[in-house]
């Protein structure tokens, strides 16, 4: 507990640094969110009109002073293009994404680990070879490709699937799976790939200890073998890779959002970057970086149920 | 053994009874009206027409808004939400009156202080709208629903102004219209034939309206932007498709009904669909152009400038890079666009027609007159926006050829958007700049009202580029006074002369956008913008 306590307490002048350095390298990067506002044809006095009206005129440590004191009452600011709440816009985008991101894990996840396992119990032979050439292929092909294959082959081909688009869980689980699958599909075989590389590290590892000879001798099936004590002790750092994965996916996925048209936290950073709305960047940055650190505790704490000589 | 079978079969079963119970409620909630769907040109970011020129918010204030006057297919002003209107013998005093019935959204009735407000917060920002308080002394409400605009000199351009379908003059409520300009309006109340579903609105992926049902529509047939506006679906889904291939496949599919612009290379695709058409509704094309920098060298020197109109040439090589299909490709010099009333060859050079060869020796020539000292060129290449980013890089190979030094410098398009601002030379301000490019719709660049980058005062408050000449300027200014189109067809003749000689801008070429949509929509008008009355899915 009091581990925790410190963790979550620690995350605070994390997130202060965070902020700091947010702020400053987008207020000081090339670009003008009033500029792109007042459009292609409008003149120099409008574009200082823009400026003047949304506050961006205003030195910078006072803009800062102002975000700063909103969000310590927990107002993340309004978007300078919509004028809708940053709070709300991220809030419209979470669902899609976590949606996408466990989904994504469980795909990769339920394949990944078995199929390291395998390459591991066999390591040296064909069932190796063709794991691991399928992890080269994993990470070497873009996942754009594969998804504009995925959409060719279940979309247009079999119309099993739709082209695209989010379909929200208020409207049925079966119609929310189905528009997530193709995205989580093309978007797993990285995270497998990478899961089973880990995987089969880690497990030929431990298969080589004494307790797993031990077990082998004592006539354990090699499932109970592989799963039971093998893959046990070799959780942690599989755990870790997923740990990590689920952070980079909870921190958006731009391409897959963009190939799938998922109204994603991805897509909505990299709308904001490119015009500038600084107040949706700086939350985005914010809420993903408390995200991190929280996924980074969770992790640390199954730790301790994985190996119980773990303790903080 | 047994026992443990028949739990498995009695969880499998439980599984596919809540399957099914899953896949029920998602087809359960089906709606029985008619959706239209379509992949817009761009997200819609911001909902204030008058606090930003981009075409995407345009388009949503043709959805949920009215306006006075609006151009049918033959560019005829026409009256929309005005009954009827007269001009003084004199054409000092214009006076409207507005049809009865007509209502906002939220129920309020449309009234003559909403028409005056409106044409007041647009007049302060837009500069069609600018140009015409210039000879204004005022617009006045002269009962509920009659109002005036008593003028100092006869504008001859009154209606184009109330009903330019670029940048329109959409009525607001009063509320909103009396919001200051540099303010922006955040509420979506109209008189059109949509309403803004803002609860449903995602930026950067959906916008949702539904049939408007207080929308009082003219009675005569839709004609171009004019006529009975009548929503024929009950709602329109705006749905933001980053990438281009998976907007193709959807509507292959039949996920979506129409892209708004679809992107040339795919067009094949889509053509090779029996399901699907591929057409041009906006005869009149978009214009792109290059702008220099007329405040620092080289281009602060006509001479220089004129050497770009060689360089140029007969803007095939642009059209191929921005297009490359000839179909929707168009080299035109004309400044106010070719195939339009106001359309002129006049002052056209030899370099429209001269050979490659011909044009790269007169293009150093002139820079050898202009006394062209190898000074850096620095062209802006937003990298993220295909049509400008194929200009520049064409552009960069062009000054090369005739011998100029060029810094291509590759950026993005927000970044552009900023440092075009930047008045200060590159060798002071490492952001300087000298070229940029983009591009206009036909129908504003089509006149000299609208045409942004034509005006050129010497008060350095016009558009990037800042272009100076007092006696091209005057021309301009007499456009609007003009009162018949052979009136106004020579004042063009005379600018478009002075233009060649100042250069404010130069013409890369003109071209094309086609629509696609799947066959069982039908309705769609022949307008320079896609509009969304009159269209029914079967």
């Amino acid at each position: 507990m009091h581990y925790l306590i410190r963790r979550v307490l620690a995350t605070i002048p994390v997130m202060g640094v965070v902020a700091i350095f947010v702020f400053a390298l987008l207020h000081l990067s090339p670009g003008d969110p009033a500029a792109v506002i007042a459009g292609d044809f409008a003149t120099a006095e409008d574009i200082a009109r823009i400026h003047k009206q949304l506050g961006l005129d205003r030195p910078l440590h006072l803009q800062f002073v102002s975000w700063v004191s909103q969000l310590l009452r927990g107002d993340l600011g309004t978007s300078i293009f919509s004028h809708l709440p940053v709070a709300r816009l991220i809030g419209q985008r979470v669902e899609p994404t976590v949606a996408l991101s466990i989904t994504t894990l469980i795909i990769a996840v339920t394949l990944g680990v078995p199929i390291g396992v395998l390459a591991a119990w066999r390591s040296g032979a064909w069932i190796d070879r063709l794991v691991m050439g399928f992890a080269v292929f994993g990470f070497s092909i873009p996942i754009f490709v594969v998804g504009y294959l995925l959409i060719y082959l279940f979309a247009i081909q079999l119309g099993w699937l739709p082209v695209q688009g989010y379909v929200s869980i208020d409207e049925g689980l079966w119609p929310c799976l189905r528009s997530i699958l193709l995205p989580s599909g093309a978007l797993s075989t990285f995270y497998m790939a990478l899961i089973a590389r880990i995987t089969r590290a880690s497990v030929l590892e431990v298969l080589g200890e004494d307790y797993i000879r031990t077990a082998k001798a004592k006539g354990l099936a090699a499932i109970n073998v592989l799963f039971g004590h093998a893959l046990k002790n070799a959780a942690v750092p599989i755990v870790t890779i997923i740990g990590i994965g689920l952070t980079l996916l909870i921190g958006g996925v731009v391409i897959t959002e963009s190939v799938f048209a998922i109204p994603g936290v991805g897509r909505l950073t990299v709308d904001a970057i490119l015009r500038r709305d600084y107040p949706i960047i700086q939350g985005v940055i914010l809420v993903s970086s408390a995200a991190y650190v929280l996924v980074n505790l969770m992790i640390d704490i199954v730790y301790t149920f994985l190996d119980p000589r773990i303790r903080y | 053994m047994r026992t443990f079978a028949r739990q498995w079969q009695r969880t499998l079963g439980a599984v596919a009874v809540l399957a099914a119970l899953a896949w029920t409620a998602g087809v359960s909630g089906a709606q029985a009206q008619t959706v239209l769907r379509i992949v817009p040109q761009a997200d819609l970011k911001i909902l204030d027409t008058v606090w930003t020129t981009n075409n995407i918010t345009s388009n949503h204030g043709y959805m949920i808004y009215d306006v006075l006057f609006a151009p049918n297919s033959k560019l005829e002003y026409k009256p929309q939400m005005v009954d009827t209107f007269q001009k003084s013998p004199d054409g000092l005093v214009w006076k409207f009156k507005l049809r009865d019935g007509l209502k906002f959204s939220d129920g309020s009735p449309v009234e003559a202080k909403d028409a005056v407000a409106s044409i007041k917060r647009f007049a302060d920002r837009i500069p069609t709208g600018k140009t015409m308080m210039q000879f204004t002394q005022e617009v006045v409400a002269t009962g509920p629903l009659t109002f005036e605009i008593r003028l100092t000199k006869p504008f001859g351009l009154v209606l184009e102004v109330l009903g330019t379908p670029e940048n329109p003059l959409f009525v607001h409520r009063e509320k909103e219209a009396q919001t200051p300009s540099d303010k922006q309006i955040t509420e979506a109340i109209g008189s059109g034939p949509f309403v803004m579903v803002k609860e449903e609105w995602v930026p950067g992926s959906k916008v949702v309206y539904k049939k408007n049902p207080l929308n009082k529509p003219r009675s005569e047939p839709a004609d171009g932007f004019a006529g009975g506006k009548v929503a024929k679906v009950d709602r329109v889904e705006w749905v933001v498709i980053p990438d281009a291939n998976t907007t193709t496949q959807a509507l292959i599919k039949g996920e979506v009904d129409i892209i708004e612009i679809p992107t040339t290379d795919l067009l094949p695709l889509m053509k090779r669909d029996k399901n699907i058409t591929v057409k041009v509704i906006d005869q009149i094309g978009t214009q792109a152009i290059m702008r220099p920098n007329h405040l620092n060298p080289p281009f602060n020197n006509p001479k220089i400038r004129q050497a770009l109109l060689y360089a140029i040439g007969d803007q095939k090589d642009y059209l191929a890079a921005m297009i490359g299909n000839p179909e929707y490709e168009k080299s035109c010099w004309q400044v106010f666009i070719c195939g339009t009333p106001l359309g002129t060859n006049a002052g056209i050079g030899p370099w429209a027609t001269n050979t490659k060869e011909q044009n790269i020796a007169k293009a150093k020539e002139l820079l050898k007159e202009g006394g062209y000292k190898g000074e850096k060129v620095v062209i802006l290449d937003p990298a993220d926006t295909h049509l400008a980013h194929t200009q520049a890089v064409v552009t960069a190979q062009k000054l090369r050829e005739i011998g100029m030094n060029v810094d291509l410098q590759t950026i993005d398009w927000g970044t552009q958007s900023a440092r075009r601002a930047l008045k200060d030379p590159h060798d002071k301000n490492p952001r300087g700049w000298n070229l940029f490019h983009t591009w206009g719709g036909g129908m504003a660049m089509g006149s000299p009202l609208t045409n942004t980058p034509t005006p050129t005062p010497c008060d350095g408050k016009n558009w990037f580029g800042w272009p100076c000449d007092e006696e091209l300027e005057k021309i301009r200014l007499e456009f609007p006074l003009a009162q018949t189109p052979p009136q106004q067809k020579a004042v063009v003749e005379r600018l478009q002369k002075r233009f060649f000689e100042v250069v404010p801008y130069i013409p890369v070429g003109q071209f094309y956008t086609p629509i696609a949509h799947r066959n069982n929509v039908t309705g769609i008008l022949d307008t320079v913008r896609l509009v969304l009355w009159n269209i029914e899915k079967k």
